[in-house]
């Protein structure tokens, strides 16, 4: 019996389509079967992806929890300049720290303030704003605004203070223009890396006359490259995949919800933002009053964003996620609990 | 020194070999009591390596058994399949240095499709295992193993006995043509010597690589061929019967049916394992590719013993010796696949078979004493031939 490989067998017995002289013990059938006997655990035996034993990270040891983030706007301090004009300021620091990204998976990441994403920084059209940014982290690292700034306020390499060394501080002064949703992260090289280790957060101008009452959420949109081959190994809204899945949004019915969605995923082109049974108004970017689309899916490259505005007009649970099933899948999924 | 060596010349001989043991013993263990002392921390991130030994596919279940290859205890975190996480159970702790773990995904599979199969590490590495074709795999039972023995029969037992079916021809032929088709066999022999050794070298590259990987089929080439030296000249030293320098024809025809057999014995581990992975289509076409290439080797069994007069009994042993082990191996292939076993018994083929080709070599020497005369040369490259082509029957 010599000269037989496996895959020549393959070959051998497929190629010609003899008929079988042995009949295969099983007696399993040609053709496609599914096989799914699987009881399925997790999100409370819902049949969703999940994580083994539907288990969820340590969000107390990890510093922050992904169900606080979404309702946590940062303010900042306020004072008065000597032409009256309101001065917020704001205190973000560089911190390497090593978190719990998945249950049972430690990720060594790179954060602003020791959160992923970074404070959500919040305020109005036309006032000041001065972020003191001190590195604490062993890399160089910057803070890059989007938005309308001078260029030596535009924390990149070879721009004002440029790259602030391990140790170092400086100071990002500007004002807050325009009204909308925008974004900040590190651009020191290399530039994928110090974005998806952790360095970014979303950033909300409101405009000068505010805008109407609404329960208000943000999501920035990432992942993580546990194994550096440069591809996202967990996908998330707000860092921890599933969390939404394990513990739902509750959201009341019947009233306005905002949404401000941000996308910072690097390593995939696209990501995007799907809602069950229901639609929403979308105003991309958050500058324009006029919402551009009344859909329920949106899609966005990193850094594009936008403000999602419903009302849930009865209870119950409604999913939200990407509508990428690899993204959806691999952790980026959700629920909102309209109560 | 004349008085350190007359007391030392006074010490018991099995003490002077216990003390260079003894201060082995504790020189290591004073190591590993101080931690390995001026070699500093350890730099770097743990090394994280699990090889998949054995897949089995259930309904609605990927089972993965893992190996860990590498020098650090490897921790399963979560499990993902084409790209989603999923359910799964086993390797709850931590799997230390060459043990192994079993882990249970829950995947509605589909038969014939690819899977992927990543396991996310505590570090958060990846240890990706690919599913060519979704196949159940068979519940292993009596009617199972049934079923292997009879693919064994007949692969391996029925075209070995066919082959045998030459004896007659060749006890008429001259010296001349016996030269000949002993020549004939030591090509085919040198084939599958090759073969065997390829086909292990490919499955140790598969597996695990904790024991050694393609030194086992190295390792168990030279075990076998020192085994199998030392069987023969201890027969040829019992039975005083010296054949022109070389072992008796029925010693000869012995060791090339346990050569032959250990060969078969790993070709039946690979058929077992590609049933029981659904690699292996059973078409009639494939039964009979494997009679045509294997009746040659009964041809090889026969030639040493043409001028004498073997028992159909001792027939049926020598070819039970050369064919049945393709069952045995069937049966290990497709209840225990283990890839550095596969490794090892291809080896312990190619190392028999290479010493079954020394022992037949001296019978070529022609009148003048020579070895590699015209017809020897001519009747090894027909036997490599002839293995060469029936061979593509089995490998289209």
């Amino acid at each position: 019996v010599a000269e037989l490989t496996r895959r020549a067998l393959i070959a051998a017995g497929g190629a010609g389509g003899i008929a079988a002289v042995l009949a295969t013990s099983g007696g399993s059938a040609q053709g496609q079967h599914v096989h799914d006997e699987a009881v399925h655990a997790g999100h409370g035996g819902s049949g969703h992806a999940d994580f083994r034993g539907g288990r969820t990270v340590d969000h107390a040891a990890n510093g922050f929890d992904p169900h606080a983030i979404a309702r946590d706007f940062d303010w900042g301090r306020t004072s008065r300049t000597a032409s009256g004009r309101v001065l917020r300021e704001w205190e973000l620091v560089a911190i390497d720290r090593e978190l719990e990204v998945a249950p049972g998976v430690r990720f060594a990441a790179w954060t602003y303030n020791g959160r992923i994403p970074g404070p959500t920084l919040r305020c109005r059209e036309g006032e000041r704003l001065r972020i003191t940014f001190a590195n604490a982290s062993a890399h160089p690292h910057t803070i890059h605004f989007h938005g309308i700034h001078p260029s030596d306020m535009d924390g990149v390499p070879g721009q004002g203070a440029g790259q602030i060394e391990p140790g170092g501080k400086t100071v990002y002064e500007f004002d807050a223009l325009p009204a909308g949703l925008h974004l900040y992260h590190c651009h020191v090289r290399p530039l994928a890396e110090h974005i998806a280790k952790g360095l970014y957060g979303a950033f909300i101008v409101d405009p000068r006359d505010g805008r109407e009452d609404a329960e208000e959420l943000v999501m920035v949109m990432n992942g993580f490259d546990t194994n550096f081959d440069r591809a996202n190994e967990l996908y998330a809204a707000n860092s921890i995949p599933f969390a939404y899945m394990d513990q739902p949004l509750e959201v009341p019915h019947g009233e306005l919800i905002r949404l401000y969605i941000v996308n910072v995923l690097e390593y995939d082109l696209i990501n995007s933002f799907h809602l069950h049974g229901n639609l929403f108004d979308w105003y991309p970017t958050g500058t324009s009053r006029a919402a551009s689309e009344l859909t329920d899916t949106v899609m966005l490259c990193q850094g594009q964003r936008g403000i999602a505005q419903w009302r849930f007009p009865t209870p119950g649970r409604f999913m939200f996620h990407a509508h990428q099933s690899e993204f959806t899948e691999l952790g980026w999924q959700g629920f909102f609990e309209a109560t | 020194m004349a008085a350190l060596g007359s007391r030392v010349a006074g010490a018991p001989v099995w003490l002077l070999g216990l003390v260079p043991l003894a201060l082995i013993v504790a020189a290591v263990a004073l190591f590993a009591a101080l931690g390995g002392p001026g070699l500093g921390e350890r730099r770097g991130p743990p090394v994280e390596e699990l090889a998949v030994e054995r897949t089995v596919l259930e309904p609605g279940v990927i089972e993965l058994t893992v190996r860990n290859d590498g020098p650090d205890a490897v921790t399963v975190a979560q499990a993902v399949v084409n790209d989603a996480f999923v359910e799964f159970t086993g390797a709850e702790e931590p799997i230390g240095r060459l043990r192994t773990a079993t882990v249970r995904l829950q995947q509605p599979w589909i038969e014939g499709e690819a899977y992927e199969v990543a396991l996310l590490t505590s570090t958060g590495a990846t240890i990706a295992h690919e599913i060519p074709a979704a196949v159940e795999t068979p519940a292993t039972g009596p009617s199972f193993f049934a079923l292997l023995a009879l693919l064994g029969i007949y692969v391996g037992v029925i075209p070995v006995a066919l082959g045998m079916l030459w004896l007659p021809w060749i006890r008429r032929i001259p010296p001349g043509w016996l030269r000949a088709v002993m020549a004939v066999t030591i090509g085919l022999l040198a084939f599958l010597a090759v073969d065997a050794t390829l086909e292990g070298f490919e499955i140790a590259g598969e597996g695990s690589q904790a024991f050694g990987g393609g030194a086992l089929v190295l390792l168990g080439a030279a075990a076998a061929y020192l085994a199998l030296t030392g069987v023969s000249s201890w027969l040829t030293a019992r039975r005083r019967a010296a054949a022109a320098g070389g072992a008796s024809g029925a010693t000869l025809a012995l060791l090339v049916a346990v050569g032959i057999g250990l060969h078969n014995l790993g070709e039946g581990v690979a058929i077992g394992t590609a049933y029981s992975t659904g690699a292996l289509a059973l078409g009639a076409f494939l039964v009979v590719g494997f009679a045509l290439h294997n009746t040659t080797e009964g041809l090889a069994i026969v030639a040493p013993i043409a001028r004498s007069r073997p028992s159909p009994g001792q027939l049926a042993v020598l070819g039970l010796v050369a064919g049945g082990p393709a069952v045995v191996g069937a049966w290990i292939g497709a209840a225990a696949f283990n890839s550095s076993l596969a490794a090892l018994l291809f080896g312990f083929g190619a190392g028999a078979i290479v010493q079954v080709i020394v022992q037949l070599a001296p019978t070529l020497r022609d009148v003048d004493g020579r070895l590699l005369h015209p017809a020897a040369v001519s009747g090894i490259l027909v036997g490599m031939a002839t293995m060469f082509a029936t061979g593509l029957l089995v490998s289209v």
